[in-house]
C-alpha cells in the first residue's frame, strides 16, 4: 500500500492542495507573505515557545490523570498547539471566546488556570471558571452549538454599538472540522454573514472527527464555504503559530472595526485520539501521522530560535523544567479538587433565584439535615 | 487489603467511560523495578482499545498483584508501590491525605476492599449490597418512609414529594420456595447446568450472586477425581474467529467443490524456481504457484471476487477490481488471515515476499489491523496439517475461499499408463448468492489445469 493518500500532505505533487497561509516553515524558516506582514521580537517568539510547550505538557498530565482514574475523559490538544496560542494569543482584552471541549491552550491564553479545565473531566462541577472574567465561555460539549451561541453574543456587541471604538470586542468561535456538518455551524454562517455579525470563525481542522476523515465531511477545502455564505475565508497553516497569530489578528481587527465575519480555517492535525477513550490506530494509518510528525509546531518554532540564536541551551532547559513544575502542581491540584456538596446543584442552574427552587432548596436541605452525622453542604 | 504504610496500590482504572474489566497484556515493570510517575508500568487491553497506564506514584516496585492475560475489574489493585524513603517523592501531597482520610465509598484510588462493583454508564460503578447510607434521626432503621414528606413542609398535602424516600428497610425476601438470584445470574447457572436450589447464596438478603454459581459450576462433579472436561474461556482471536466464521456459515449458503489434481510439474516448477537468482532471497513453496492459479483464475472469472452487500436499493454485488489474497495462517494467538493487498499487481518474486513477509507478521503477531482487514478472496493451506481437503468457510465480505491440500505420492494415470505421480486435492467454497455451480466449477478447473501445467498461467496470465 502506498502513501500517497496521506491527507492533507501540501507538498505531494498531483494532489491539488489550495494555498495556505505560512509564516513559518516546518523546518523553521520565516517566510513572508504580503497580506500578513508580522514583526516579532525575540521575547515574543520565545514567549510563544513557552506557551506551546507548557500546554503541551499540561495536555500530557491531563492524558497521564485520566489513564490513572482521576479525571473520567480528556480531549487531548496534541498536535494543535500552535493553532491555539497563535488564535489565543491574537485576542485582546474586549475579546470573547466561545470554544469547544478541546481548547486548552486558548483557556491557557485567556488566565484560566489550568486546574479549573480539570473539573468538569473529573465530574467535580460543569465549568470551574467564570467565563464573563476571563471572557472564555465555559466548554461546550455538543458539537458546533457554540457557534449560534457566539453569533447571537456578537451580535448583541453590535447593537452596543461600540464597534470601531478602542472598547470594541470581536466574538471568535472554535470548531473543528466534523462540526461545519452540523446545521448549527451552517446557521451560523448565514446569521453572521447576514447581519454583518464582529464574529471570527475559527475552524481548527484537524483531518479527522473521531474515526471520520474530511474527505467525508466536505468536498471542496472548507475555508471555501465561506464565499457561499459572503464572507472570506482563509487557510492558514495551523501547526505555524506565527502564522496563526497574524492571520487571526487580521481577521479580530476587520471584526472589531465592523468589516463582518471571517472564517480561519487552520489546517493541522490531531495527533492523539479524539480522546482518552478513542483508539486512532483502528482507523487511521501509523504513516499519516508520522508525515505529520515532521511538521510538528514546536520543533519548528526551536529551529526558528537556534537558527536565528535567539536562545540558547538554559532556555530551552528553564522552559522544560517550568512546563514539568506546572504539570507536577496540577496533579497535586487535581487530586485535591473538592467533591461538590449536594446543595451546589442549586447554586448555577438559574442566573437568578426564583420561589419555586427557594422552595425546592428548602425542602432539600431539610431532608438533607434528617439524617443523623455531618454533610457538607 | 489495605497497604502497609510507606505503599501505595494502584487500582485499575476505568479508561473509557463505564467500561468494567480489562486483560492484563503485558507488564513493563518488574519487582524491585524504580518506577517515576507518568512512567508506562502496564499494558491493558479493554473492550475498546489496548492502552498502556502510567503510574501515579514515584517509588519502588513491590508487588505486581495481577498476572498477564488475567481479565480484572475496574477498582481491583493490580500493583504495589513502595514509596516510603522517597523524601521529595512527587508523590503528591493531596493522595497522601486522601489515603489517610476514611475511604468514601466512592473515593477513586483508594483501595477498596471486597465489596464488588456493579457497572453503571460512567466511572467506577457502585458497590454491589454496601449503598452507603447514614440512618436517619430519630430512626432505628424500620421506620415507614411516609414522616419525612410532612415533616419537610409542614403541610399535610406536599405538592413536591420528597425526593429519593425508599424503605429503610428493603422487603423481606418472599419466601416462597424459589432461590433469590438475578435474571443474569439465573441465566448463568442455567447455561452452566447448575441448580440454584442447591446452593446457599452469600449475596445481600441471601441472594445467589454470580460467584456462588461459578463456584457450585466449578465444583469437582462426584463422579470423577480428575477433571473429565476443561472449560476454556473464549476470548481473543477465538473469540473472533468464532463470530466471523458463524455469521458467514448462516449468512452465505455455502457450495463446496473438490478437485484432485496431479501438480507433479508444479512441483518441479517450485524446484526450478528456487533456483533462479530472482528467488534467492525468498522461500518459494506450491502455495505461491496455487496463489498465482488463483490470482489468474480470478481475472479470467472475476465474478468470483466479489462481495454481497446491501445497497441503497436492495442487495448488490460487488465485484472487486483488485484482489487483496487472504492467507489462512495458523498461530500461536488462533487463526489469522492476513491479506496481500493488490495482489494482482505483483510479480511473482512479489508475491513470493509478501506471502513470507505477511505470515510471518501474522505469527509473530504482529499483523495490524490494516494488514487483516479488507481481503477480496482467500486461500487456506490444509495440506499443511497433513490432511487432503476440507469445506472451508468463507470469510465475511468476500466470496470463495480455495482450500489447498496435502501433496501425496499416488497412483495416477499419466499418459495412459498406471503412474506415481504427486497429488492433491483442491477444495473451493462459494456463497451461492453471488456464484452458480458452473462459475465456481470454471474457477475450481482453472486453478487446478494450471497446478496440472504451470505453463498455462504464462498462457493465461
Amino acid at each position: 500500500m502506498t502513501i500517497d493518500s496521506v491527507r492533507g500532505a501540501p507538498d505531494t505533487p498531483g494532489l491539488a492542495e489550495p494555498e495556505l497561509v505560512q509564516l513559518l516553515t516546518p523546518e523553521g524558516e520565516r517566510v513572508e507573505h504580503p497580506d500578513y506582514p508580522l514583526d516579532l521580537s525575540a521575547e515574543e517568539v520565545r514567549d510563544l515557545y513557552r506557551d506551546l510547550v507548557t500546554v503541551r505538557r499540561i495536555d500530557l498530565e491531563a492524558v497521564a490523570l485520566t489513564r490513572q482514574g482521576e479525571l473520567g475523559l480528556w480531549a487531548s490538544l496534541l498536535g494543535q498547539e500552535a493553532a491555539q496560542i497563535g488564535s489565543g494569543r491574537a485576542l485582546g482584552e474586549h475579546d470573547m471566546v466561545f470554544p469547544t471541549y478541546r481548547e486548552h491552550a486558548v483557556a491557557w491564553c485567556r488566565g484560566v488556570e489550568p486546574v479549573r479545565l480539570l473539573g468538569m473531566f473529573r465530574g467535580v462541577n460543569h465549568g470551574g471558571w467564570d467565563p464573563a472574567e476571563h471572557k472564555f465561555h465555559l466548554y461546550t460539549i455538543v458539537i458546533g452549538s457554540q457557534t449560534l451561541h457566539a453569533t447571537g453574543y456578537a451580535m448583541g456587541v453590535q447593537r452596543d454599538g461600540v464597534l470601531g471604538t478602542p472598547s470594541a470586542g470581536a466574538t471568535i468561535a472554535y470548531f473543528g472540522d466534523g462540526a461545519t456538518s452540523q446545521g448549527d455551524v451552517n446557521e451560523a454562517f448565514v446569521f453572521s454573514s447576514v447581519f454583518n455579525a464582529p464574529i471570527v470563525f475559527f475552524c481548527q481542522n484537524n483531518q479527522w472527527a473521531i474515526s471520520e476523515p474530511l474527505e467525508k465531511q466536505s468536498r471542496i477545502p472548507l475555508y471555501k464555504r465561506a464565499q457561499g455564505y459572503g464572507f472570506p475565508g482563509v487557510r492558514v497553516d495551523g501547526n505555524d503559530v506565527f502564522a496563526c497569530l497574524a492571520v487571526t489578528r487580521k481577521a479580530l481587527e476587520n471584526a472589531r472595526t465592523g468589516q463582518g465575519p471571517t472564517l480561519i480555517e487552520a489546517f493541522t492535525y490531531r495527533m492523539g485520539a479524539h480522546t482518552t477513550t478513542d483508539d486512532p490506530t483502528r482507523y487511521r494509518l501509523k504513516a499519516e501521522e508520522e508525515a505529520w510528525k515532521l511538521k510538528d509546531p514546536i520543533e519548528r518554532v526551536k529551529a526558528y530560535l537556534v537558527r536565528g540564536d535567539l536562545a540558547d541551551q538554559a532556555f530551552f532547559d528553564e522552559v522544560e523544567a517550568g512546563a514539568k513544575q506546572m504539570a507536577k502542581e496540577l496533579r497535586a491540584e487535581c487530586l485535591a479538587l473538592p467533591d461538590p456538596g449536594p446543595m451546589s446543584i442549586f447554586e448555577h442552574v438559574y442566573a437568578e433565584r426564583h420561589p419555586l427552587m427557594t422552595e425546592e432548596q428548602e425542602q432539600f436541605a431539610a431532608y438533607l439535615a434528617s439524617f443523623e452525622g455531618e454533610v457538607s453542604p | 487489603m489495605t497497604p502497609v504504610s510507606g505503599t501505595k496500590q494502584f487500582n485499575l482504572p476505568d479508561v473509557g467511560e463505564g467500561l468494567t474489566e480489562a486483560e492484563i497484556v503485558k507488564w513493563h515493570v518488574q519487582v524491585g523495578d524504580q518506577v517515576e510517575v507518568n512512567q508506562t508500568i502496564v499494558e491493558i487491553e479493554t473492550a475498546k482499545a489496548i492502552v498502556e497506564l502510567p503510574c501515579p506514584f514515584e517509588g519502588v516496585v513491590t508487588e505486581l498483584l495481577v498476572t498477564e492475560g488475567q481479565t480484572v475489574d475496574v477498582g481491583v489493585p493490580i500493583i504495589t508501590v513502595d514509596v516510603a524513603g522517597e523524601g521529595g517523592a512527587p508523590a503528591p501531597a493531596a493522595p497522601a491525605v486522601r489515603e489517610e482520610a476514611v475511604p468514601a465509598p466512592d473515593e477513586p484510588g483508594i483501595v477498596s476492599s471486597e465489596p464488588k462493583r456493579q457497572p453503571v454508564l460512567v466511572g467506577y460503578g457502585v458497590k454491589e449490597g454496601a449503598t452507603k447510607r447514614r440512618p436517619r434521626k430519630g430512626s432505628n432503621g424500620a421506620q415507614a418512609p411516609s414522616a419525612v414528606p410532612a415533616a419537610v413542609t409542614g403541610t399535610a398535602a406536599p405538592a413536591v414529594p420528597a425526593p429519593a424516600v425508599p424503605a429503610p428497610a428493603r422487603p423481606q425476601p418472599v419466601d416462597n420456595g424459589l432461590p433469590l438470584a438475578k435474571p443474569p445470574v439465573r441465566k448463568m447457572a442455567k447455561d452452566l447446568g447448575v441448580d440454584l436450589a442447591s446452593i446457599t447464596g452469600t449475596g445481600p438478603k441471601g441472594s445467589i450472586t454470580r460467584d456462588d454459581v461459578l463456584a457450585a459450576g466449578s465444583a469437582p462433579a462426584p463422579v470423577a477425581a480428575g477433571a473429565r472436561e476443561e472449560r476454556v474461556t473464549v476470548k481473543g482471536v477465538r473469540k473472533a474467529t468464532a463470530a466471523a466464521v458463524s455469521g458467514s456459515a448462516f449468512t452465505a449458503p455455502h457450495v463446496t467443490e473438490f478437485l484432485q489434481v496431479d501438480v507433479t510439474r508444479t512441483m518441479d516448477a517450485v524446484r526450478r524456481l528456487r533456483e533462479l537468482p530472482d528467488f534467492a532471497d525468498v522461500k518459494v513453496s506450491p502455495l505461491l504457484l496455487v496463489a498465482r492459479a488463483l490470482l489468474t483464475a480470478v481475472a479470467r472469472n472475476p465474478m468470483v471476487n466479489a462481495a454481497w452487500a446491501d445497497g441503497p436499493s436492495g442487495a448488490e454485488i460487488v465485484v472487486k477490481r483488485y484482489v487483496n489474497l487472504g492467507i489462512a495462517a495458523a498461530t500461536e494467538r488462533g487463526l489469522i488471515v492476513p491479506k496481500i493487498k493488490d495482489a494482482q499487481d505483483l510479480t511473482l518474486p512479489g508475491l513470493a515476499r509478501a506471502l513470507n513477509e505477511l505470515t510471518a507478521k501474522a505469527r509473530a503477531g504482529k499483523a495490524s489491523p490494516a494488514d487483516l482487514s479488507d481481503g477480496t478472496i482467500t486461500i487456506t493451506n490444509v495440506g499443511v496439517f497433513g490432511v487432503d481437503a476440507g469445506t472451508p468457510i468463507i470469510t465475511p465480505g468476500e466470496a470463495a475461499i480455495l482450500a489447498f491440500g496435502q501433496i501425496r505420492d499416488l497412483p495416477w494415470v499419466h499418459e495412459g499408463e498406471l503412474a506415481i505421480r504427486k497429488v492433491t486435492t483442491l477444495s473451493l467454497s462459494f456463497d451461492h448468492r453471488i456464484i452458480d455451480g458452473e462459475l465456481g466449477s470454471l474457477v475450481l478447473r482453472d486453478v487446478g489445469a494450471m497446478l496440472e501445467d504451470p505453463l498455462r498461467m504464462l498462457a493465461w496470465g
